[in-house]
């Protein structure tokens, strides 16, 4: 592993100074995955600035009548805290769907959201890849792309962000706090993750520096009845091969509003939009949600091998949504 | 410690170093430091083929404390092997990708890390096939296989008997190349002194490293000590010296300085072996009432280019069924792949994958129960070699599953059981494997205070050998297991045969027995004790050597009850259940163990493992634990392991049949079994991802 430092950071304003006077310089959170990602090689700071205790851990109860969640609270404490479970319970399911006990005792909301796909050329420096080394090609489009992205992707990438939390607060339409050398300021979710394009070396519209110092979920009443779906090929301790988040409002067989987002189908947490509009005012049916998923899912490009993912989606989105309904 | 009433064998006493192993007072190999010592990181290479021109090593010795790079220009010359995998740094050549090519080292393992990554390696490469395909031109018979079976066998006529069967299956099935995983990766601490070589190494047989070790650094083999004491899992991968243990010899001699070498997670994917990928054709007839006229077995398997190992795929199916016509078969493609080897029950664990599928779609094709299907053609003695079973009691098995798992009321049809929605099903398979026993040596020792020591190579990989021999020694003694102590895992005791192919309680307990028995005899005569003590020592190559002709082998049925996701296609095991006929049990608490930890891979083979080969790079790509998939504990729900005592006479003197592999065997057939009642689907090759179920 190549040497590096390690600073602590008191508050966000020196943590963010930090990093704007060291450009080798990383934050750290819980460290599985960078710690991991160092290890490989993929990762190289010359500095790790740990902003565990700069930023806030608590989890409160926001004026507007949502959850202000700091960036360091750490994934345990987000899963079994009260509000989260009854008012979001999608969100508490997605937490606990991922990773193992220990590893969510360690990993951070910030951490969480910044973690780094899983595609396995990326975590092998020995290999050509976009995301590691820009330009030096993509092999996973010819290669193993089973678990990769079947929407959105770009000929230069095609890998998915790997993350269950970030598709619960995608479809929640959480907000990000950000504070960077210029201020603080919000970026919604979705929004914080972007599409791979020409730069897939970038993952997120944060600009170097940028410190996330807390999560805003909005107040949504409904969501109190949705639900986090992960499949994946072993029952526990492996990442999604698809997911869906789903909160449904849903009277007297119509659905009033919903929020539908995708994990492991894209480079971001997949917000359904064009879902969620054909559902709305929609008789709750089977009929109406295959329909829904259909429509969402005509924009998919599959690769020859995750195919197979484009129905395993529709058949989880109408599953969860006639579950929701009834 | 338990102290009841002789005999101690078939006593679940516990493990003699239990206490040491949770406090952390146990060491393993990596575990010790002596003075001086250095840290090595090994370097792969990064093609599939051709020859490392040169390595830049400017670079990385300018990192702060790096000792040294050795590669094949400055390596410590060896002795030429006859394993082309011990010959590291001997030449240019690159057989494969992940091949070792350099090792740095260094005062610390983070700057011996760094150094390994700075190398820059200038390689002439050349076009790699790592593909095995059934109609490969390159693929052809060895000379024999495995464990050093025939490659063939062939008796009657098979194909006419095929044609001329009423009722036939023709099916092709295929396994996937998986890798062993023990918890703990190969590690080595190497140190040379005036009096040659001393390794601590994690291995399962003490006695072969030290004989392969001397002669490639042309030493006496007392100038070799090998300590096994504790070892972390092995499953064949340690079962013979490879790569690691070599490299981190020569590293110490090109330092002169002791070295500590751990392969790491990422690098066991190419240097320390796998189970071949197969490739199967099962071909069975049978009469109208499932009685079979023909069995044929031939499969296909790839080896490396530096080495031939060529798996017993199909050797289960020379024992398993009655059938006057019958033809086995083994094709081997050399390609540039890393080097196969030894995985828990090579050759049985897909074998009887692919005859056991087989068996169940002839029950199928036949309209008969599976379990009524199998005890139909029970042979009366080894249907190949005609010798007698030692033991057999398949039937037994297969009956007393059955009771105990509620088979009778199962209904065949497939696709019919939808509760919520999952759809359930139930499979059943047979398991087996054979009971071998190697020559060993071993000593028993009344000690001047009244206790016994007695000493043997043996190694405990995790399986409760010591505590085995214990019981053994102590029953041998007519003593109890706490007046004994069996020293073992160090290369200095009598030597002894490997951990593995499941003969170690065999093997090392004929040579205890046989030890302790010299030594009640020594006592008897002896009248007082001496002050020095009393010791004996024996030798069993002339009893294994002349033992009467049998058929040996284990026998078992595993019924798995799976449910799928109608929606996604998500097969999980709700319940399995194994009975095994093994002869006697020593020790029913660490037997358990062996059988439902054989199971839990035997699932986790049917549903996950699978090491993915990048036709671009060459090399296996799933390379941590995250990325290939082994059984979590949510993933075993209700297992259950029984037994049949068994009361066998013609195998040694504890009456003993091996039960470290036998619980992988079968299993991966009971649940694909399971999920076509369930789902009506069959799936042929493994392992049964959720897409190969999606509809
Ligand atoms: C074996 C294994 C299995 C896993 N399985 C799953 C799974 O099934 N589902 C799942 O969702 N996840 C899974 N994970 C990933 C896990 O959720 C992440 O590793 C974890 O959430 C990362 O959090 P962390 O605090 O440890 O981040 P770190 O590793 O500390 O940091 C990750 C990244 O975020 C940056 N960062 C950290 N905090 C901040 C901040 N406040 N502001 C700006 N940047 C910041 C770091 O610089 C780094 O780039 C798994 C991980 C492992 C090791
Ligand atoms: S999909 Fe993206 S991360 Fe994977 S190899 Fe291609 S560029 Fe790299």
């Amino acid at each position: 592993m190549k040497p590096f430092d390690y600073q602590r950071a008191a508050d966000t304003r020196s943590a963010v100074a930090a990093l704007s006077r060291q450009p080798e310089a990383m934050y750290l959170g819980g460290g599985t995955n960078l710690v991991d990602l160092m290890r490989l090689g993929v990762a190289t700071p010359a500095v790790l600035v740990d902003v565990t205790r700069a930023t806030s851990e608590a989890i409160e109860e926001s004026s507007g009548g949502g959850l202000l969640i700091g960036a360091a609270a750490r994934n345990s404490d987000l899963a079994a805290h009260p509000v989260v479970r009854h008012r979001y319970p999608m969100l508490a399911q997605a937490v606990l769907a991922g990773a193992s006990g220990q590893i969510r005792n360690m990993a951070t909301v910030g951490g969480n959201l910044l973690q780094r796909t899983r595609c396995s050329y990326f975590q092998d420096i020995a290999k050509p890849c976009n995301k590691h080394r820009p330009g030096s090609g993509c092999p996973a489009r010819e290669g193993d792309h089973r678990n990769l992205a079947i929407i959105g992707h770009s000929s230069s990438c095609v890998a998915t962000h790997p993350s269950d939390m970030a598709v619960a607060l995608a479809a929640l339409g959480a907000s990000v706090h950000v504070e960077g050398v210029e201020g603080t300021r919000t970026v919604p979710m979705p929004g914080l993750h972007r599409l791979p394009g020409d730069e897939p070396e970038r993952d997120t519209v944060l600009e170097p520096g940028d410190l996330i110092t807390a999560v805003e979920l909005p107040a949504l009443p409904y969501a109190s009845r949705s639900r986090y779906r992960k499949v994946r090929d072993r029952a526990s301790f492996a990442f999604a091969v698809v997911s869906v988040a789903v909160a449904l409002d849903e009277a007297d067989g119509v659905v009033r509003d919903c929020r539908i987002a995708l994990g492991g189908v894209a480079h971001v947490p997949w917000r359904a939009t064009l879902a969620e509009s054909a559902l709305r005012g929609a008789p709750a049916t089977a009929e109406e949600f295959t329909r829904a998923a259909d429509l969402e899912l005509a924009g998919a490009r599959p690769l020859p091998d995750n195919a197979f993912k484009v129905p395993l989606v529709r058949n989880v989105l109408v599953r969860v949504l006639s579950e929701l309904a009834s | 410690m338990t102290t009841t009433a002789r005999p101690y064998v078939g006593t679940a006493l516990d493990r003699v170093e239990g206490m040491e192993k949770v406090t952390g007072r146990a060491r393993y190999a990596y575990e010790h430091s002596p003075d001086e010592l250095a840290y090595a990181v090994p370097v792969q290479a990064s093609i599939a083929r051709g020859e490392v021109r040169a390595i830049d090593v400017q670079a990385a010795l300018t990192i702060p404390g790096v000792i040294a790079i050795i590669w094949h220009r400055n390596a410590p010359r060896l002795a030429p092997a006859d394993n082309a995998e011990l010959s590291v740094l001997q030449s240019a050549r690159v057989a494969y990708r992940g091949q070792y090519i350099a090792v740095a080292v260094a005062e610390t393992l983070q700057a011996a890390g760094e150094a390994a990554r700075s190398l820059s390696v200038d390689y002439a490469g050349e076009p790699h096939d790592t593909e095995l395909r059934a109609d490969h031109p390159g693929l052809y018979r060895p000379e024999k296989v495995n464990a050093g079976y025939p490659t063939d066998s062939e008796h009657g006529d098979p194909d006419a008997a095929m044609e001329a069967a009423p009722i036939r299956v023709d099916a092709t099935y295929s396994t996937p190349a998986e890798h062993n995983n023990p918890m703990e990766p190969h590690a080595t601490v190497a140190r040379w002194d005036a009096d040659g070589l001393t390794l601590y190494d994690s291995t399962q047989g003490a006695s072969a490293v030290r004989a392969t070790l001397a002669a490639l650094f042309t030493m006496p083999p007392a100038n070799v000590r090998v300590i096994a004491s504790h070892v972390g899992g092995g499953f064949g991968s340690k079962g013979q010296p490879l790569a690691p243990v070599v490299l981190a010899a020569l590293a110490a001699k090109h330092v002169t300085r002791p070295v500590k070498l751990a392969v790491p997670r990422q690098q066991m994917f190419a240097v320390t072996g796998y189970r071949t990928p197969t490739i199967q054709r099962v071909r069975l007839g049978a009469d109208v009432d499932g009685r079979l006229t023909a069995i044929v077995h031939e499969a296909i398997e790839q080896c490396s280019t530096i080495r031939e190992f060529a798996e017993q795929t199909t050797t289960p199916t020379r024992i398993m069924y009655a059938a006057p016509n019958r033809r086995t078969t083994h094709r081997v493609v050399k390609l540039d792949v890393p080097t196969p080897s030894w995985m828990r029950a090579p050759g049985e664990a897909p074998g009887m994958f692919a005859l056991e599928s087989a068996m169940d779609e002839l029950a199928i094709a036949c309209g008969i129960d599976p379990v009524e299907l199998r005890v139909r053609n029970e042979p009366d003695a080894d249907p190949e070699s005609g010798e007698p079973f030692s033991s057999r009691n398949l039937v037994a098995c297969l009956r007393e599953g059955a009771r105990r798992f509620g088979w009778a009321d199962r209904d065949p049809t497939p696709g019919a059981r939808l509760v919520g929605r999952t759809l359930i099903g139930t499979g059943v398979a047979a398991s087996t494997y054979p009971a071998y026993r190697s020559p060993s040596q071993a000593s028993a020792r009344l000690e001047p205070d009244g206790r016994y020591t007695v000493r043997i190579a043996a190694t405990d990989i995790g399986t409760g050998a010591r505590t085995v021999l214990t019981q053994i020694a102590a029953d041998a003694l007519r003593t109890s297991p706490d007046r004994v102590t069996v020293e073992i895992g160090d290369s200095a005791l009598p030597p002894a045969t490997l951990a593995g192919g499941s003969m170690g309680t065999a093997s090392w307990g004929t040579a205890v027995v046989r030890a302790c028995e010299a030594l009640r005899e020594q006592v008897s005569r002896s009248g007082d004790l001496p002050s020095a003590g009393l010791e004996a020592a024996a030798d069993t190559k002339e009893e294994i050597g002349a033992q009467e002709r049998f058929s040996r082998h284990a026998f078992g049925a595993q019924f798995a009850e799976v449910g799928v996701d109608v929606d996604t296609g998500e097969a999980r095991v709700l319940r399995l259940l194994g009975v095994f006929a093994a002869g006697r049990i020593v020790n029913p608490k660490t037997a358990r163990s062996q059988f439902i930890g054989g199971m839990t891979m035997g699932l986790s083979t049917a549903l996950f493992e699978e090491s993915l080969m990048d036709r671009e790079f060459g090399d296996y790509l799933n390379r941590d634990l995250a990325q290939y998939h082994v059984a979590a504990c949510a993933d075993v729900r209700d297992i259950e392991a029984v037994w049949i005592e068994e009361d066998d006479p013609h195998l040694n003197p504890m009456g003993t049949k091996g039960i470290g592999e036998i619980g992988i065997v079968g299993t991966a057939a009971a649940i694909a079994n399971a999920v076509h009642h369930a789902t009506g689907i069959r799936i042929r090759d493994l392992p049964i991802r959720l897409d190969k179920l999606l509809r």
